[in-house]
């Protein structure tokens, strides 16, 4: 597939350039000109007043994608205890497979924990995979790919999911180049068109700067991974029933290559971020690492977690564990309290889901308060005292409103 | 012993800005830097090299002509070689046709110990080139690492998990991606400076050059498509701006707060 100009028809009004979201056409000789760096977006040809903008497609090796059936998630449990994303995409799962009216199961792999299998079917799927060996109990990116992949080739979903987590990133990309089929990572939506069962993902682009939905049209699975927090939880329903095909993988010792030969829990308090109710964020207009403290004295107030923008953790200032947005964690807090964050779109990716968010600004212009229910344009190192003073006199000053 | 790292020229997506009218991406002024988790990456192959007698550091990159600047840069934090993947035929391509042309690029180059990558690159956030190379080279991964310790023909790594880590070994060859954790990347010295800007051990290959079938790489060797591309939708919805002094700001702010209930 590539993008061309039909050079007869192009007036070089640029309009095309204007567009473009990758830089990727020149003018030359007052005609447009495709360069390297398309990607074959299409966005100049929707825009192109004289349609002298096309897309040539070209012939494939292409498999027989009709072949291929069935929602596919991967249900990560780590000792025992299925992750918070695997039932958020048992959720999702559950969504795409009804409209595709096809089913949803849910591939399980491990040691002894039959259980996890009955909550999956009653939080939605309609089959269970459950392969158990010794191998399994803890993830190694060998066993793993192996037994997944050897699944795939003999049962033929049209879709999987993956959790974004360290581990399910290790994992999707592994298994894509097995199987040769595309893979799209932290997708933040994902739609189906139905006519031709294609998955629309939706991520983050350019450092979210940009959205992309990406189509793969001529491979199966349509392989998609998404991060925890980003899509909701389904819903556990006692009454559910489902198939639970429990089997012994083909997998050997010697074909793990890769060994684990510890696992190390760290000690560490857990930024719960993802679970917070508010949250308090520091930016860049904080100016110095000791400005976190003033945050950490608010949050501590409003029974909060601190969260944190990229550059602050770029800098040094703060634990990346603190960090949100589209390189960070993605949050939807009832309450998100920005303070000295400009708003980069790369920010507002991993927190514009919160319910109500309140900017703290020196900037008047800074985008944060394009997407802010409340707006206060001061200086932090102003406003954050009075703030926490003024929830110690809480009652006080409600009594003194009504 | 032959270490390979592969490297990405990647836009400082921190200076990215939106024009505020258009609502299409600034692109002019934005810099080009060397992906920073890709700096880890060369930074422990480096480490190994001054650590260990007979080690040889070769750079892999692919992207356009103007990349090699990045490689001038890795050159003169002390890698020996550097070799961009330079082509129109690569253009384009997602992640799985990237990783085939970049693991075409390690078996041209061949005789390979080690791979470092970074874990992801700041433009794209996949994290998927790395563990796809190792794939494509039928080689173990460990991705995440935070430490690491060459034991003669084994290595030993601290691999991040959310709540702690794993202690993973594995025989070379290895495929490592590196993360921000590992170590800190060095500056790069004068005499090197010097000796990248010389290029004498700069190479730029082709896709023939490397061997690799056109079918598995640029648009039409990628699996995945951008369908369409948009700036992000705001939420919609006015915002109240709050006036006053910073203590009438704080005051109104949290009545505001407390009467929908937030706190």
């Amino acid at each position: 597939m590539a993008v061309k100009v039909i050079q007869e028809k192009c007036i070089g009004c640029g309009i095309c350039i204007d567009t473009c979201p990758f830089d990727a056409i020149d003018m030359v000789d007052e005609k447009a000109v495709i360069t390297d760096k398309c990607t074959a977006c299409g966005n100049c040809i929707d825009v192109c007043p004289k349609e002298a903008i096309i897309m040539e497609e070209r012939e494939k090796d292409i498999i027989n994608i009709d072949e291929y059936k069935g929602v596919w998630v991967f249900a990560e449990q780590r000792e025992g205890k299925l992750l918070n994303v695997s039932i958020e995409l048992i959720g999702e799962g559950r969504k795409i497979a009804d409209e595709l009216d096809t089913e949803l199961t849910a591939i399980l792999l491990g040691k002894d924990v039959d259980d996890l299998s009955k909550q999956l079917i009653k939080y939605g799927a309609d089959n269970v995979l459950y392969g158990e060996s010794e191998l399994l109990q803890i993830y190694t990116t060998d066993g793993y790919t192996k037994v997944i992949c050897d699944l795939i080739k003999e049962r033929k979903p049209e879709i999987m999911l993956i959790g974004a987590t360290n581990i399910g990133r290790d994992l999707g990309p592994r298994i894509s180049a097995r199987i040769h089929t595309g893979l799209t990572a932290d997708c933040t939506r994902l739609e189906v068109d139905k006519e031709n069962r294609r998955l629309l993902q939706t991520r983050p682009a350019f450092g979210g700067n940009l959205m992309a939905t990406i189509i793969c049209p001529n491979h199966r699975p349509q392989m998609s991974t998404v991060r925890p927090g980003v899509m909701e939880k389904a819903k556990y329903d006692e009454s559910r029933l489902g198939n639970i095909e429990k089997f012994v993988p083909n997998l050997r010792e010697e074909d793990i290559k890769a060994k684990v030969l510890e696992v190390v829990k760290e000690a560490k308090a857990q930024v719960k971020l993802e679970e917070a109710n508010i949250i308090v964020s520091g930016g860049r207009g904080l100016g110095n690492p000791e400005g976190f403290k003033l945050i950490e004295e608010l949050a501590e107030k409003l029974g909060a977690v601190v969260g944190a923008s990229r550059a602050t953790v770029d800098a040094g200032w703060i634990d990346q564990s603190h960090q949100v947005g589209q390189t960070g964690k993605t949050v939807r807090p009832t309450l998100y309290i920005a303070c000295g964050i400009s708003g980069a779109i790369q920010h507002l990716a991993g927190m514009q889901e919160s319910e109500v968010i309140v900017a703290i600004n020196k900037d008047k212009n800074a985008p944060i308060f394009k997407i802010a229910d409340y707006g206060v344009v001061g200086d932090v190192y102003e406003v954050l005292p009075e703030l926490i003073e003024a929830l110690d006199n809480i009652d006080e000053i409600l009594e003194s409103v009504n | 012993m032959k270490i390979i790292v592969c490297i990405k020229q990647v836009p400082d997506t921190n200076e990215v800005r939106i024009d505020p009218v258009k609502g299409t991406l600034i692109r002019e002024g934005v810099p080009s830097i060397i992906n920073p988790d890709d700096r880890n990456a060369l930074e422990e192959a480096l480490k190994i090299k001054d650590e260990c007698e007979g080690v040889e550091v070769v750079v892999l990159s692919m992207g356009p002509p103007q990349a090699e600047v990045a490689l001038v840069e890795a050159i003169a934090m002390g890698a020996d070689e550097a070799i961009l993947l330079s082509d129109r035929a690569f253009a384009g391509s997602d992640t799985w046709a990237t990783s085939t042309a970049l693991a075409a690029g390690i078996k041209a180059i061949g005789d390979y110990d080690i791979i470092f990558c970074g874990r992801q690159a700041i433009d794209g956030d996949t994290a998927q080139v790395g563990p796809q190379i190792a794939e494509h080279l039928g080689i173990p991964q460990i991705t995440y690492v935070k430490e690491l310790k060459l034991e003669g023909k084994k290595v030993k790594a601290k691999r991040a998990l959310e709540d702690g880590y794993f202690v993973i070994e594995a025989e070379l060859p290895v495929l490592i991606t590196a993360i921000k954790e590992l170590n800190e990347p060095r500056y790069p010295s004068i005499r090197g400076i010097y000796e990248g800007f010389k290029g004498d051990r700069i190479k730029i290959l082709s896709a023939k050059d490397i061997n690799v079938d056109e079918k598995n790489i640029g648009l039409d060797g990628s699996p995945t498509q951008v369908n369409k591309s948009f700036t992000p939708p705001g939420r919609g919805g006015e915002s109240e701006i709050i006036e006053g002094s910073p203590k009438e700001q704080a005051r109104q702010l949290i009545v505001r707060l407390k009467e929908e209930k937030l706190i």
